[in-house]
Order: structure tokens, then C-alpha cells, then sequence
């Protein structure tokens, strides 16, 4: 609320509401109010708490999962990598004696730590989440300010529940009109770090706006949020909103009866006031997106489906010339040729960008009575084994199956290539993950990053395709 | 934390833009419990062959690579995951600080949070800095964290920025844990007026 002063943004707001202290000269000390852990940047945090004789401040309110490592496979195929077994059992031990509440490797709750914090309604409006996690940005969906932290800062909010934080600058991304058929969340983000690049937001913090967003459900903000990372931010928000309320009410960990009440009435404070000050802006006219790819090795490097790979040669900036020309090496793509039509190997339908029910819906939709193309390995990896359970409820399952794809447990999987489920060398994927740097989804392996829809379309073809021509 | 005061060193450069954290080690080598041995893994994709024979025409396999205490960077250095084995490999390949034209907020905040020094100068700067390590590789810079400063070796002194608290933090080797931490009362009487949004541990 403006009460006290100058009309305030979404990320004042809560900024304030959140700052313990605040010494002249020093960060601020900001307090957290949900903390998610994984098993991969959590295990030298606990062995810090162990020599410093400390304990976790507050088990309440921090909540643990395994992801990153977990294979896919079905459960009663033992695991074999034994680094991925001794990551599980140690996040096992530092939970039980610090008393940290687990989704493990048998619970119905497991999934992606960014999938699982909104279904079970831990994520909620106004709150500061922090995970050893870039993309913990997803959650700014709902209203949060939310930022991944790395391994020391993990033990920092372990022992005091508060971090020290610069504070960083505000950048309004307005986004208005309407979505064509076939275009996504996903094309929006990806539009948007093609334009601002992925050091377009290095120290600042996106909000979100404008009717496009407020048309999207819950988890299309998601999607947006959490690549608010590849556009170098370290935070993504939308402001709540009715959408907002719809989604979290009723869920295990949302307030009930007239604690519902009363945190709604103070969610509706939430969003920027009318005058409040942005020290950035970006406009993107939603009527003009189109399906968009990415060619290069980096999130930024993103077109238009239909355009062609630009020419290193018409890039002033040497450097820049120079990162495009190594790009396009390793991609082995030549300047000019466009991508439409090119064959793929493996389509991965997945990660925390995308690997929610709705996603699912939207893939399965379209492979309905239609065939994975026979060039083609298409992955379908819930991001949790709640979104696994309702798409079988759905029926999604058998769709995916009856086309030819693989139907796996919920994980991180070839997003990050750390459990075994990755590219060859020399592979192309069309991917709905969130990054295409060098080798990320697997040494040597090549990524295109696109919607479901894109990649969805691209699997029944076996090549790059606009998912504009297999619309009824 | 070791402290940090002066440093005179060589430098090796890495010029490449966009530097992510899957280059500086790779999301296979994060299977690890602690911070042993990751410097071995640094930049492993870019530095070893297939056979996992190293690449002799890779810097960090070079003798001065080897010798150096100063890795220079491209623009946006550190972009991409938030995993602290990136400042972990760099410092346990020996390097003590990074100089670039900019980095990721939060590899910077990680390096900081270590005592990697992660030292932005402008792009010319920058530029003579790179045909420095080309032309004569031997050539030292010297870090003054102190006076924030880089001195090359024509004299010029550049300043580069640093939050103070972080500073102070490296030139004593001190832990941030330790403000956190004496700030104890100041969290519970935030807490008492803040609304307890969550309990994870609440069965739902
Ligand atoms: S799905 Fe990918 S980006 Fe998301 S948390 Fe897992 S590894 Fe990270």
C-alpha cells in the first residue's frame, strides 16, 4: 500500500515487509520464509551446521525433495550410480537429525523441488522463497520473491533463517494482447530473451504485467518466471490475483477457513501500485508472437520458428561475432539456413519450465491418434509424481504411450543429464527444458529450446515443425 | 575464508562470452557429497579429450595456466546455475580471483560468499589485459583489495567495485555466517510480528 510515502511495487512491498535489518553500508538482512532444499547444493551446508556445532533454526519452515540425480525408470529398477545413492542417503540423514520434513525417493509428494512447492500450496503470495536453485525464480508466479542462492547461502538461511541481500533494481516486463493459436508461455519468455539477452536482467528483478499475463493460468506464469534466470535476473513476478487465489486455495498447505480469509485480504495489497517506478521497462506486443526456437548455445539465442540462423558476419561486436560463430560450430548449423524442417533425434517433454498437467495436456492433445515419427526418441518426464498420477488419472499416459513415447517417473531427467537420461554426441533435441548451453543435456549433445506444442509437433513430424500446420 | 589483502600474479584468460556454469563444471561432477577434487573437473568438456587425455592447447593444461592466480573472462562470466562448485573448481584449480567485464549475479554473490575475488573492469581495460596475457604471458597485475585497484604493469591503477561489507568480510577472512548470526535477536522479534505463512511440517 502506498499509505506510508511514494507508491510502491510488487517487489518493494514485499521487500520491505521482509527486511530484519538494515545497516547503512552493509546488505540488507532479509528473513525467508520458505526454504526448499535438494539433494545436490544441500549436503556441504549440513556438514558446515555439523562443524559449527549449529542447528537448522526453523525445520518448520523448510521442506526437503530429490531431483536432480533421481533416475526415471521405473521404481523397482534399483539405482546403480553409487554418487547418486550417497547424495539420497545423505539428504536422508541431514533431514532425520535436523528434523527437516522429506519428500523422498517412495513419496507420492516427490518431484521437482519448483513443481512441488505450488501443488501442495507451500508457495503462497507475499512470501521470500529461497532454494540452492536458479530456477527457484518459478515461483515469483504467485506473487513471491523467490531466488536461487548457492551452497554457502543454503547454510546461512539453514542457521538464521535470514540472508544478506543487495537490493536489486526493478524491471517491468509489460506484455499485452492476445496469444495466437499455438503460441505459449513459452514464446513469450524465449521472445524476451532474445531481445533483452541473457545479461538483459543481471541485477534486477522482473515483474511481469499487462493483460496477456493476467490471461495466463498459474502455471503458464510459471513457465515465465522460471526462465526470468536465462534473462540473467535473479527473480521473476507476477502480482496475484483472483488466477492466483483459485489455484492455491485447497491445497495441503494453504491456509484454511478464516486464516484463508484474512491472507487473502492481505494478498490483494499485494500488487504494484498505480505510479510506482520501474528502473527498466520492456514492452512485447502478444498479438505478434509467433513459436519461437532456439538455434545457439545459450537461451538467447532464440527466433522465430520460421526465420533463419543469423549470419556471425552481420554482427558488429566482435566478441559477440565470436560467441555466435563458436555457437553455430557446435551446433553445426550454417549461418542463413533455417531451422524448420530439421531433423531431430530425441524430443525431451519435460523439466520445471515445462512439465506440468497442463503441459502434458497440451503435448498429448496433439499426439492424440498421431505417431512419435520413427527418427525420433520422445522422453515424457512429470515434474512430479502428483502431476504423474493425474495425468494417468487423465488418461495422458496412454496417449503418450500409444504414440510411441516413453511414459517415466518425475525428475529433473535430461534436463540436466545427471541421471543418466541424456543426449548422445552429436544428438539434436528439441527440448522444453530451460537451457541449451554446451553439453547440458548430455556431453556433445545439441539442444533446441521450444514449447510443448513445438516439441510435441516436432516428435510426430521428426522435424523441426510449426505446430501452426497441425492445428485442426 | 583465507584472507585477502594484495595479490601480484599472471593471469591466464578464458575469453569466451557468456561463460556458464555447465562449462565451468559440468552437472555430472555435482554428484559429490563435498568440495574435495572439483578443481580437477574445472572447464572439463573444454579441457580434456574424449579419451579423457587433457587437451594440450587448452589453457588450464598449459604450464602457465597452471601457475597463474588470475582467470580473465569474457562479458556475463558465471551465467547460468545458482551451484557454488563453480567458484569451488575455479578455486580449487588455484585461482584466487576473476576478472571480467561483468558477471552473474549469482556466481559473483557465491564467489564473494568464498573469497573469489570477482573483479569487473571496464572493456578496454579488459582488452589490453587479454593482448597482455597474448603478448607477454609472464606479465604480473597486482589485485590491492584494500584501495580496490588493479595495477597493470605500465602502472595505471584501475579501481574496481566492491560492496564493502563483502570486503571487509575477505580482507579478514571472515565468514558472513557470523553477522547473520549476531543478529539473533533482532529474527525473533521479527519473527513475533511477522505472520507464519508456512509450517512444512503441518500435516495438510
Ligand atoms: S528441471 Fe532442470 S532447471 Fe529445473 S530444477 Fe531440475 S535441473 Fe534445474
Amino acid at each position: 500500500m502506498s499509505s506510508n510515502g511514494h507508491p510502491k511495487t510488487l517487489f518493494e512491498k514485499i521487500w520491505n515487509q521482509h527486511v530484519v535489518v538494515n545497516e547503512p553500508g552493509n546488505p540488507a538482512v532479509i528473513y525467508i520464509d520458505l526454504h526448499l532444499i535438494h539433494e545436490v547444493t544441500s549436503p556441504q551446508a549440513f556438514t558446515g551446521l555439523r562443524e559449527k556445532g549449529l542447528k537448522v533454526r526453523r525445520p518448520d519452515k523448510t521442506i526437503a525433495t530429490m531431483d536432480h540425480g533421481i533416475p526415471t525408470t521405473p521404481p523397482d529398477i534399483p539405482i546403480e550410480d553409487v554418487m547418486v545413492i550417497r547424495q539420497i542417503s545423505q539428504l536422508e540423514k541431514n533431514c532425520a537429525e535436523f528434523g527437516i520434513p522429506l519428500y523422498g525417493l517412495n513419496s507420492p509428494n516427490r518431484g521437482i523441488v519448483h513443481v512441488i512447492g505450488p501443488e501442495n500450496g507451500l508457495t503462497q503470495p507475499g512470501m521470500t522463497i529461497v532454494c540452492g536453485d536458479s530456477h527457484t525464480s518459478t515461483h515469483g508466479a504467485f506473487g513471491t520473491l523467490a531466488f536461487g542462492i548457492g551452497t554457502s547461502e543454503v547454510e546461512h538461511v539453514l542457521a538464521t533463517q535470514t540472508l544478506l541481500q543487495v537490493k536489486p533494481k526493478t524491471f517491468a516486463v509489460r506484455v499485452d494482447g492476445t496469444l495466437a493459436p499455438g503460441v505459449s508461455a513459452k514464446d513469450i519468455i524465449l521472445n524476451l530473451i532474445s531481445r533483452i539477452g541473457i545479461g538483459g536482467g543481471t541485477g534486477h528483478v522482473f515483474e511481469y504485467m499487462g493483460s496477456a499475463i493476467r490471461g495466463l493460468s498459474m502455471e503458464e506464469r510459471m513457465t515465465i518466471c522460471n526462465m526470468s534466470i536465462e534473462g540473467g535476473a535473479r527473480a521473476g513476478m507476477v502480482a496475484p490475483d483472483d488466477t492466483t487465489f483459485e489455484y492455491i486455495a485447497g491445497r495441503k498447505h494453504a491456509p484454511k477457513g478464516a486464516d484463508w480469509d484474512a491472507a487473502v485480504a492481505e494478498w490483494r495489497q499485494l500488487p504494484t501500485d498505480d505510479g510506482a517506478v520501474f528502473d527498466k521497462e520492456i514492452v512485447i506486443n502478444a498479438n505478434e508472437l509467433e513459436p519461437m526456437i532456439t538455434y545457439g548455445t545459450n537461451p538467447g539465442m532464440g527466433m522465430k520458428i520460421s526465420d533463419a540462423i543469423p549470419d556471425p558476419a552481420t554482427v558488429k561486436d566482435v566478441s559477440e561475432r565470436q560467441t555466435l560463430d563458436k555457437a553455430l560450430k557446435y551446433m553445426d548449423l550454417q549461418p542463413g539456413q533455417p531451422l524448420l524442417g530439421h531433423k531431430v533425434d530425441v524430443v525431451f517433454l519435460g523439466s520445471c519450465t515445462n512439465s506440468r498437467i497442463s503441459d502434458l495436456r497440451l503435448a498429448a492433445g496433439l499426439l492424440k491418434g498421431r505417431k512419435v515419427a520413427g527418427n525420433v526418441r520422445m522422453m515424457v518426464v512429470p515434474g512430479s509424481q502428483q502431476v504423474k498420477q493425474q495425468a494417468e488419472a487423465e488418461g495422458l499416459d496412454q496417449i503418450f504411450k500409444a504414440a510411441g513415447a516413453e511414459w517415466r517417473e518425475a525428475g529433473c531427467s535430461m534436463c540436466i543429464a545427471m541421471n543418466g537420461d541424456q543426449l548422445a554426441p552429436g544428438q539434436y533435441a528439441v527440448s522444453t527444458s530451460n537451457r541449451n548451453f554446451e553439453g547440458r543435456q548430455g556431453k556433445g549433445g545439441r539442444t533446441f529450446l521450444a514449447s510443448p506444442l513445438t516439441a510435441a509437433a516436432t516428435a510426430i513430424t521428426g522435424q523441426i515443425t510449426d505446430v501452426r500446420t497441425l492445428l485442426g | 575464508m583465507e584472507k585477502f589483502t594484495t595479490l601480484s600474479a599472471t593471469m591466464v584468460a578464458i575469453p569466451t562470452e557468456n561463460i556458464d556454469t555447465d562449462q565451468i563444471i559440468p552437472a555430472r561432477f555435482l554428484k559429490v557429497t563435498d568440495k574435495a577434487g572439483l578443481g580437477d573437473n574445472l572447464f572439463f568438456d573444454w579441457r580434456y579429450n574424449a579419451d579423457g587425455s587433457p587437451k594440450a592447447d587448452f589453457v588450464l593444461n598449459t604450464e602457465q595456466g597452471k601457475k597463474a592466480k588470475i582467470l580473465v573472462g569474457g562479458d556475463n562470466f558465471g551465467c547460468g546455475s545458482s551451484r557454488e562448485h563453480a567458484p569451488w573448481a575455479i578455486m580449487g584449480y588455484g585461482f584466487k580471483a576473476v576478472i571480467s567485464t561483468s558477471f552473474a549475479d549469482i556466481f559473483r554473490n557465491n564467489s564473494l560468499k568464498l573469497g573469489l575475488l570477482p573483479i569487473v573492469v571496464d572493456k578496454d581495460t579488459h582488452l589490453q589485459l587479454m593482448s597482455l596475457i597474448e603478448e607477454e604471458p609472464d606479465t604480473q597485475v597486482t589485485i590491492d583489495l584494500e584501495a580496490q585497484t588493479l595495477q597493470l604493469p605500465d602502472g595505471r591503477k584501475v579501481s574496481f567495485p566492491i560492496d564493502n561489507f563483502s570486503k571487509t568480510c575477505i580482507l579478514n577472512g571472515v565468514d558472513q555466517l557470523g553477522y547473520l548470526q549476531s543478529h539473533a535477536a533482532a529474527v525473533e522479534s521479527f519473527e513475533a510480528r511477522h505472520p507464519a505463512r508456512v509450517n512444512t511440517l503441518a500435516a495438510g
